[in-house]
């Protein structure tokens, strides 16, 4: 049990849909969510396929957990052949989707093929109809969320949808779930775009059951209590995941003005203590944190806007209460691009929700474009009119209302840096990795972090490995390769459950084993799951290499390998990749061109 | 000692742990859709208020039920819906004024609260303390206390 043993199917180009039984050998050897969806994807299409024509697939995958009493369990995956980089995506989101899902009896959806018109799926249990979507094609998400709820009567229906920027192919495109949750990197909901698949509505009512439910129950309330009592727990619910601004800024890691710096001098402003200062006219940036579903953590923020602020004094629309800042996206709108207008950052996160795009990607790619804006490559004739100078509160969220809804300027924007950089002549202004744009973390003061970037299967992500200890001990390369490999694995072992990678704060793989050994069939001890983390590690990158991907993807911009970080604890350095890198692929069993080679295969049963 | 459950809605994450504790409880399955307290969120997650039975002393639905299904446990005081009795008929859904009974299609069924025998499994998996279950004579308790400490200061100060 735990597994619903369900698989749906549809296919857009035949308008039809399946409902199979779910693959358990491949459920044995890759548990869920992640892992069990790369192995779907891998073997349902080809990985040359064009990422924005039918042949692409795009899969909703839960995990054995998922939906369950275990603290964080409302997680699913999105994957898919990414746009942004050519290589696997695979992005997860919490809010209340992905538990609704498997409620309605599926461990995965498997969508195919294109829709010749805007459509978008209804599921209620075994109930699934592919229904018109002319309604809402060119609508916003918070639109598409309320119209179908009151269109089906249903306001208990959870929604993952796309916004205008997922139906123009903004390349990285997210699917938005609950509002304000995203499967957000990689450009998933542009592919769900290019299918002309508007969103996915469902209500499920068949519930889940586990393996073992007194064992069960009692190792839900023995990982609870750690959760409970851990201060890194404390950290994430009281302050949210923006705490990490100040921790980034004393230590030197924060990339600013497209990484130009790594420390920059409006963080005051924008982190948490500025987030729950009461400042002018009464007003107060957060108003109170909130859980995905079945989180004990809470490290979500809801927030709002000052009324009298430029971006709403005109707009009374959003004078209400929406998704505040976390960390990447108090990067992304601020150090990165020079902004430290708090409002101005809550706005463009709005904008993001609701037009459906993820925030890391937008905020480094404008980065660039004001490192073009700055150096002459382009002028305001390019922009709109919007001068694109560093610090620019207002081109910041004008140019996210543009992205968003594929305007303008925005249009270029939503190429992402990797492709705008090369438009203009200067790919080098480009902090991007296989294409896909660097999270809040310099990689020349922490050289694991830039390791984990260049190999990171979905291209610069930091949320694949966790090497944070090892990098703040040492600023070298000396001895990362082994941690980073092994936190990949951890981690994709922990995104294979179904629960959320934050509960590490205070869980190791033996609490994963616990739950995952009580939930599920069969014998789950802490060898299996990361053994299963490993293989899903090895099976994405033979995903990559039959797209076509090489060992010079493996790399990091020459900003990173060349220019000396200019302040902070990586003062003087950079990032020691052709170090690190031999290093990293033979502890993984690589071929010294990053090929498993056959006997590690073999070892993986891949 | 009858027990009640104190709800604050200002503690709630909305996380529905306790949605999943009922349903598990009484129906042996991870499933919100089941559950006899529901969360309910406003204004992009700004409010979450969690809403259940009070267990009325003169229930509307028990006053209701022309098959007398529904009846009071002298012990935890919460109104227990006999399931060998109930017919369906649905007329308690209609009578309560609080939505707090609902029709359950899949037994024919009505389903609502029954403080789980005087161990509500959603005060137990509640993690904000939203939920808790108090002496249901001093409900009001902590709330008065935490005015008498304002007045105290006032006084004080």
């Amino acid at each position: 049990m735990s597994w619903q043993r369900k698989v749906l199917r549809v296919d857009l180009t035949k308008g039809s849909h399946a409902v199979e039984p779910l693959n358990m050998d491949w459920a044995e050897q890759y548990m869920g969510e992640r892992g069990l969806g790369t192995k779907y994807l891998m073997e349902n299409m080809d990985p040359k396929a064009d990422p924005m024509g039918p042949d692409n697939v795009l899969i909703f995958a839960t995990g054995p957990l998922t939906g369950t009493m275990a603290s964080t369990s409302g997680r699913y995956a999105v994957l898919c052949k990414g746009p942004l980089t050519g290589a696997i995506a695979c992005s997860n989101s919490g809010g209340k989707f992905g538990a609704e899902l498997k409620f309605a009896g599926y461990d995965l959806l498997i969508v195919e093929g294109r829709s010749s018109k805007p459509v978008y799926l209804h599921i209620v249990d075994d109930t699934v109809e592919i229904l018109p979507a002319d309604e809402i094609w060119g609508t916003t998400v918070w639109h598409t969320e309320a119209h179908l709820k009151a269109k089906h009567q249903n306001p208990q229906l959870k929604i993952a949808s796309i916004g205008e920027a997922g139906e123009q192919g903004v390349r990285y495109a997210c699917v938005v779930n609950d509002l304000h949750r995203a499967a957000g990197r990689s450009g998933v909901g542009a592919v769900m775009g290019s299918k002309n698949l508007k969103a996915v509505a469902c209500h499920g009512t068949v519930g889940v059951r586990v393996d073992d439910p007194k064992r069960f129950m009692a190792a839900v309330k023995e990982t609870n209590k750690l959760l409970a009592e851990s201060e890194g727990r404390k950290g994430l619910t009281e302050l949210g995941t923006n705490a990490m601004i100040d921790m980034m800024q004393e230590w030197g890691g924060l990339p600013t003005r497209n990484f130009n710096e790594v420390q920059f001098e409006g963080t005051d402003k924008i982190n948490p203590g500025a987030m729950m200062e009461t400042r002018r006219n009464g007003h107060r940036n957060l108003i109170t944190n909130k859980a995905c579903f079945g989180c004990t953590i809470a490290c979500g923020r809801i927030a709002h806007i000052d009324k009298d602020h430029f971006t709403i004094v005109n707009r009374p629309e959003y004078r209400h209460a929406s998704g505040g800042l976390e960390y990447e996206t108090a990067y992304a709108f601020g150090p990165v691009v020079g902004v430290d207008d708090i409002d101005a950052l809550t706005f463009a996160g709005y904008m993001m929700n609701e037009h459906g795009m993820d925030p890391i990607s937008f905020g480094a790619t404008l980065a660039a474009a004001m490192e073009l804006y700055e150096t002459g490559a382009i002028t305001i004739d390019d922009t709109d009119g919007v001068p694109l100078n560093f610090g620019n509160a207002e081109a910041l969220t004008v140019m996210a209302e543009k992205t968003g809804k594929g305007e303008g300027f925005g249009k270029v924007l939503g190429l992402g840096s990797k492709l705008m950089c090369e438009k203009y002549g200067h790919p080098e202004f480009s902090m991007t990795v296989k294409g896909q744009e660097f999270a809040g973390y310099d990689s020349r003061a922490l050289q694991g972090m830039g390791l984990g970037y260049a190999t990171s299967n979905r291209g610069a992500c930091h949320l694949k490995h966790d090497v944070f200890g090892e990098d703040m001990e040492d600023v070298s390369g000396n001895g990362k390769a082994k941690p980073v490999k092994e936190s990949q694995d951890r981690v994709a072992a922990v995104d294979s459950t179904g629960l959320c990678l934050f509960t590490t704060a205070a869980w190791g793989i033996p609490e994963f084993a616990k739950l995952v050994d009580a939930a599920c069939e069969g014998d789950w001890d802490e060898a299996r799951l990361l053994e299963s983390g490993e293989r899903t590690w090895n099976l994405e990158r033979q995903f990559n290499l039959a797209a076509g991907l090489t060992k010079a993807d493996d790399t990091l911009p020459k900003r990173m390998l060349d220019v000396p970080a200019p302040s902070g604890n990586g003062k003087g350095k950079v990032n020691e990749l052709g170090k690190m890198l031999p290093e990293y692929y033979a502890e993984r069993g690589w071929t010294p061109d990053g090929v498993p080679t056959n006997e590690t295969l073999a070892r993986l049963g891949l | 000692m009858q027990k009640s459950l104190l709800i604050d809605p200002d503690k709630c994450t909305s996380c529905l742990q306790c949605e999943m504790a009922c349903s598990f409880e009484h129906e042996g399955a991870f499933n919100p859709a089941k559950s006899r307290i529901k969360i309910f969120e406003f204004e992009h997650g700004k409010r979450a208020i969690p809403y259940t039975c009070t267990q009325c002393a003169e229930a509307w639905c028990m006053h209701a039920c022309p098959v007398e299904a529904i009846t009071k446990n002298a012990t935890t005081g919460a109104m227990e819906v006999d399931e060998d009795i109930c017919v369906g008929c649905k007329v308690c859904t209609i009578a309560c004024p609080f939505g707090t009974v609902n029709y359950n299609q899949d037994t024919g069924k009505v389903i609502k609260c029954d403080l789980c025998g005087g161990d509500p499994q959603c005060a137990e998996a509640c993690p904000t303390g939203a939920i808790v279950y108090v002496d249901a004579d001093w409900t009001g308790y902590e709330r008065m206390k935490q005015w008498a400490v304002k007045t105290d200061s006032q006084l004080a100060g």
